[in-house]
């Protein structure tokens, strides 16, 4: 499922238009994207969470050539199931 | 501090000109239509986000590290998230 079929799902069990379905996944994944942004938490119960990682530095190497490269630190964003979600993909 | 469902649906409400109730009741929804999906075992990808995918485990041997006790983990489902690019880029960036 991709997030056009998610919003006509939402129109049609919600009987929306399609314009204002569109607007409100857009609207909660943005509150999602912007939360992590800002390297908040999201804590959606039955659902999971969502918190930013921290990744360090290291250096590495380039396989090919073998030169030494600094890979640089980065953040991402650790998505933990929630436990009724994990249970009824398992069931 | 961290952005809770109640968060979510205020937000949402102000956002798109919602009741408190209707709010509610697109959020579940949502919620409720990814959950659906993921249990049926299709993955979903949401442009800008991520993509929310099932991933089927074999059974292993395991260990508990408390006990020492060797056990079977049996196979199972599991979900995994991975971050868009164009998320992981306005997270590292601080904004796109």
């Amino acid at each position: 499922m991709n997030k056009s079929q998610l919003i006509e799902a939402l129109a049609k069990h919600e009987n929306l238009t399609l314009k204002k379905a569109e607007l409100i996944v857009n609207a909660i994944f943005e509150n999602m994207a912007e939360a992590l942004v800002t390297n908040e938490r999201i804590e959606i119960r039955g659902f999971g969470s969502f918190k930013i990682k921290n990744y360090n530095g290291y250096k590495g190497r380039n396989p090919k050539t073998g030169d030494i490269i600094e890979v640089g630190g980065k953040k991402l964003p650790f998505f933990k199931v929630g436990k009724e979600l994990s249970e009824i993909v398992d069931s | 501090m961290a952005l809770t469902k109640e968060k979510l649906i205020t937000r949402l409400q102000t956002q798109a000109g919602l009741s408190k109730q209707e709010s509610r009741a697109v959020v579940e929804r949502v919620l409720g239509i990814i959950k659906e999906t993921l249990a049926q075992g299709e993955d979903l990808l949401i442009s800008g986000f991520g993509k929310f995918s099932v991933r089927q485990k074999n059974a292993r041997r395991g260990r508990n590290p408390q006990t020492k006790e060797n056990l079977i983990l049996r196979a199972r489902k599991v979900v995994v998230f991975k971050t868009s690019g164009v998320l992981r880029n306005r997270i590292n960036n601080n904004r796109s």
